[in-house]
């Protein structure tokens, strides 16, 4: 025994009588992880959390969350000598007299971008393949809450500089509270400490940004993954992957190997951007004054489309009994999110209801073979990207030569139009490409190869693919739709037919599918070739 | 439900690839050079690191092709971080692909579900507990608990109540008073008609009164512009007429929508323009609402001038400024 390994020995030794570790992380170095590209967004999003973090405290450490009025005396010429609060003048000392700290800034602010964006990619790969199927509901809903905390922690992070900029976001963010009937004032009062702007709140929304979502978002995040190494991963469907097996690399060496390699890439790739690529230079904005404001101002994209839908809100407001409701703030602000957001959470109830499928799943749905699904998730999709587009409709207008007019009536109109538009189509595409795969089993790969018979006639040689591939395209399941009982065993109707035929109706559009290639076929074709 | 079999019969794994590393020895040293080198890359990003913290000064500049101007400091040092880190990133994924074993292993999976007889046993234990604790026997234990934890719930949010003060009417106020006079934003000088041209506008606040100081709190409801039209162009009626001043009208800046400052003014369509949402408030129509989002007219001063030739206000304004809320009438 070398004298390491003695080392090593007498430590292990040491930790496990005292916890009795040693059982556990057997068991667990050898755990199965599946390999994908796709199983790396969440990874993404993890590591991109951790630079948050660390870059996050770091600012800190100069940061000051006052907005007690100083006078400028820093390095930075322009501004010298112009009254500002504490914070912004803080920022500034951050971006041009702390070593690093430009970079650091910009680092924070990069890393939050790429949080967001890994979040809403790793929720478009888990909705497509039906990841959150059960036994991965919880996981879902976690998710889900861990985007909604990262909007709000993105929204208040660049409100804390206090420039012209975030001050004009925390504006907005203002009046929707104060739009909320019955109560938004109070919520408002409450929230600043009195009337907008306050001097108060800033250092009331730093709490809540460097301790208080931070510190949820670590608690679930934990929960998240602790239930992914308990349930285990899901895998793509394949040769040899069941239901009842994971196939793919050990914990212990080769997945830590790839996986701490690529946080160190990620952390990489962000500082990478953090040094080269200028990001809320909040220099130029200037102090916030609500007698002011930047002209095409912009919030951060993962904001950008509630913007977008305030943006083309009609200017619609009741007055009723001496009291004021606000549709053109409430609906695109409140209203239109509250629904989408609860929609994504309640999904995977909804769609097992739909299926009446109980089951567990752990093989991936390829999108294609779930056409319903994949569509409604494309018109979704559809939907956020034409909000998107609305909240820059300014920029868009300037750099297209369109006017404001054009394009916020074409997006009233597209955000209509365009999400049924993207569902029909996207189901026909779907149901194609199932159609193409049948084709694909039944009659092998176009070699594009021509041979001529021996009566002349001119035939394209096709390849039959391999059983692996064949495998890949037929694995999946079909279901049938749910059978309507209007009535039931004893011939008395069914008191809830209004919901089973509803349940009926969705089975039934869900099930719609192009037949896959059924074992006699497969004989049968068989039988005439050989 | 269909649980029809699949056509076709699973044909398994696929058989294992060996990589060049696996079989031949003069690949393994060449991959084994490989992840050396990144490592050492790694190590000369962060010397460029130290380097630049140290002796590169934070205020010079180099001259990059694409970015322009750069600050020599940060660059130097966010280069000198990313290529530490990709460094051993890249180093560990490629050590990880080339050398480590790439067998695939399977593991098995197990329904989530305890088993039946675990279940059982965890009912009746759960039983035997709760009778232990003897809740369903004791109702009135259960009902004066629920009752003492319910209000123990209320004190926490009771603390809260000084978060801020009650609103009041304070939403509906602003500075302007009868007489207050208008002064330039920035600089604080009053201002006569004089001094705006036709076609120009300016940002005013209400004159300070001695002693007293501007706060972003006051600026918030009583930014006020000043626009100046030729009196004909106005389409106004008589009283809103009467709110003008040699064909000056003034406006709340705070936009009725939420609260942006509305800071463009489009001198050949006399429109008004916030730049957070794009609603238009057309000026000769006492900004009444052409487009956007905003559901009112911006709020009008009414103006005139005092004694000594400055403009001033007639009155408050009549409406609350700024964007609604439920008690706003
Ligand atoms: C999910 C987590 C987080 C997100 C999405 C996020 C996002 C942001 C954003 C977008 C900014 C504006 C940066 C700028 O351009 O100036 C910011 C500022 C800031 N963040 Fe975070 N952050 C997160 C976590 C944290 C944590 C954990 C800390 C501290 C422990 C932190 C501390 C700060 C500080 C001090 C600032 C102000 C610095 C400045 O603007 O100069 N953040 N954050
Ligand atoms: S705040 Fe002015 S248009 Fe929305």
């Amino acid at each position: 025994m070398s004298a390491r390994e003695r080392v090593t020995g007498t430590v292990a030794n040491y930790v496990d009588e005292r916890t009795g570790s040693a059982k556990w992380l057997k068991k667990n170095l050898n755990k199965v992880f599946p390999d994908h590209w796709s199983f790396m967004l969440g990874e993404i999003a993890l590591y991109s959390f951790v630079i948050l973090l660390l870059s996050g405290t770091f600012l800190t450490f100069w940061f000051d969350p006052s907005m007690e009025h100083v006078v400028y005396k820093g390095s930075y010429q322009p501004l010298k000598d112009v009254e500002m609060s504490a914070a912004y003048a803080s920022a500034l000392n951050i971006s041009f007299d702390v070593r690093g700290g430009l970079l650091m800034r910009q680092i924070h602010h990069w890393a939050a971008l790429i949080f967001m964006a890994s979040i809403v990619v790793h929720l478009l790969r888990v909705f497509f393949t039906g990841a959150f199927r059960k036994p991965r509901e919880f996981n879902w809903i976690l998710g889900i809450g861990l985007l909604t905390l990262g909007i709000v922690e993105g929204f208040l992070g660049y409100s804390l500089p206090d420039d012209l900029l975030s001050g004009t976001g925390v504006r907005i963010a203002h009046a929707i509270i104060q739009a909320i009937p019955v109560v938004g004032t109070y919520l408002s009062f409450f929230a600043f400490g009195g009337a907008f702007p306050s001097e108060i709140f800033i250092p009331r929304i730093y709490v809540v940004h460097i301790l208080l979502i931070p510190g949820i978002m670590l608690a679930l995040i934990t929960v998240h993954l602790m239930l992914v190494w308990y349930q285990k991963h899901t895998q793509y469907p394949g040769p040899g992957r069941t239901e009842k097996n994971v196939v793919g690399y050990p914990l212990m060496p080769v997945y830590m190997a790839k996986a701490g390699g690529f946080f160190f890439i990620v952390f990489g790739v962000t500082a990478l951007l953090g040094a080269t690529a200028s990001i809320n230079p909040l220099w130029l904005y200037g102090p916030y004054t609500p007698g002011q404001v930047t002209a095409g101002s912009q919030p951060d994209w993962y904001m950008g489309w509630l913007d977008g839908l305030v943006r083309m809100a009609p200017p619609w407001e009741t007055y009723a009994f001496g009291y004021t409701v606000s549709w053109n703030i409430l609906l695109p602000g409140l209203i239109l999110p509250g629904i989408i957001f609860t929609g994504m959470a309640l999904y995977p109830f909804i769609e097992s209801w739909i299926t009446g499928d109980k089951r567990e799943h752990h093989i991936l749905d390829r999108p294609r073979n779930v056409p319903n699904r994949t569509a409604l998730g494309a018109m979704s999709l559809t939907f956020m990207i034409v909000a998107l587009i609305n909240g820059g409709n300014d920029l868009l207008a300037t750099h297209f030569d369109l006017s404001i007019n054009q394009i916020m009536w074409g997006t009233r109109i597209g955000i209509i139009v365009l999400p049924p538009l993207a569902f029909v189509i996207t189901k026909r595409i779907c149901l194609s490409l199932q159609r193409a795969d049948r084709e694909l089993v039944l009659h092998g790969r176009e070699t594009g190869r021509l041979v001529m018979l021996p009566h002349g006639e001119f035939v394209e040689v096709h390849e039959e693919l391999t059983p692996e591939k064949k495998w890949l395209l037929t694995q999946h399941e079909q279901a049938a739709p749910i059978e309507l009982e209007l009535v039931d065993q004893a011939g008395v109707r069914n008191p809830k037919s209004f919901r089973a035929k509803l349940q009926a109706r969705f089975s039934a559009a869900n099930a719609e599918a192009v037949a896959k290639p059924t074992a006699q076929e497969l004989k049968q074709l068989e039988n005439e070739h050989h | 439900m269909s649980n029809e079999l699949a056509p076709l019969s699973d044909p398994g794994l696929p058989a294992h690839v060996h990589r060049k590393a696996d079989t031949d020895p003069v690949a393994e040293k060449r991959a084994e050079q490989q992840v050396a080198v990144l490592f050492g890359i790694s190590a000369f990003g962060t010397l460029l690191f130290i380097y630049s913290y140290l002796f590169i000064d934070t205020k010079s500049f180099v001259f990059i092709p694409v970015m322009g101007n750069t600050n020599a400091h940060q660059l130097g040092l966010g280069m000198g971080l990313a290529i530490a880190l990709l460094g051993i990133g890249f180093g560990a994924v490629h050590w990880a692909k080339t050398l480590m074993s790439d067998t695939e292993v399977i593991a098995e999976r197990h329904e989530m579900r305890s088993e039946d007889s675990d279940r059982d046993a965890f009912v009746v234990s759960v039983k035997e507990r709760a009778e232990v604790a003897g809740l369903g026997r004791r109702s009135l234990i259960k009902r004066t608990l629920g009752l003492s934890v319910g209000l123990v719930g209320i004190s926490p949010i009771l603390l809260l109540g000084d978060l801020g003060p009650m609103p009041g009417k304070s939403l509906e106020e602003t500075s302007w008073r009868k007489g207050t006079r208008l002064v330039t934003d920035p600089g604080d000088r009053p201002i006569k008609p004089a001094d705006l041209e036709v076609g120009a506008v300016a940002q005013v606040l209400p004159e300070l009164r001695p002693g007293q100081k501007r706060t972003l709190n006051d600026i918030a409801k009583d930014a006020v512009l000043l626009v100046r039209l030729r009196t004909e162009e106005f389409q106004l009626d008589a009283e809103r007429l009467s709110w003008t001043y040699q064909g000056i009208i003034a406006f709340s800046k705070i936009c009725s929508h939420m609260g942006c400052a509305v800071a463009l003014y489009e001198q050949t369509t006399k429109h008004l323009l916030c730049p957070c949402h794009q609603s238009t408030f057309d000026v000769t129509r006492a900004a009444k609402v052409i487009f956007g989002p905003s559901a009112r007219p911006l709020p009008q001063l009414a103006i005139t001038v005092d004694a000594e030739g400055f403009l001033v206000a007639q009155q408050p304004f009549n409406e609350a400024v700024g964007p609604s809320y439920w008690e706003r009438s």
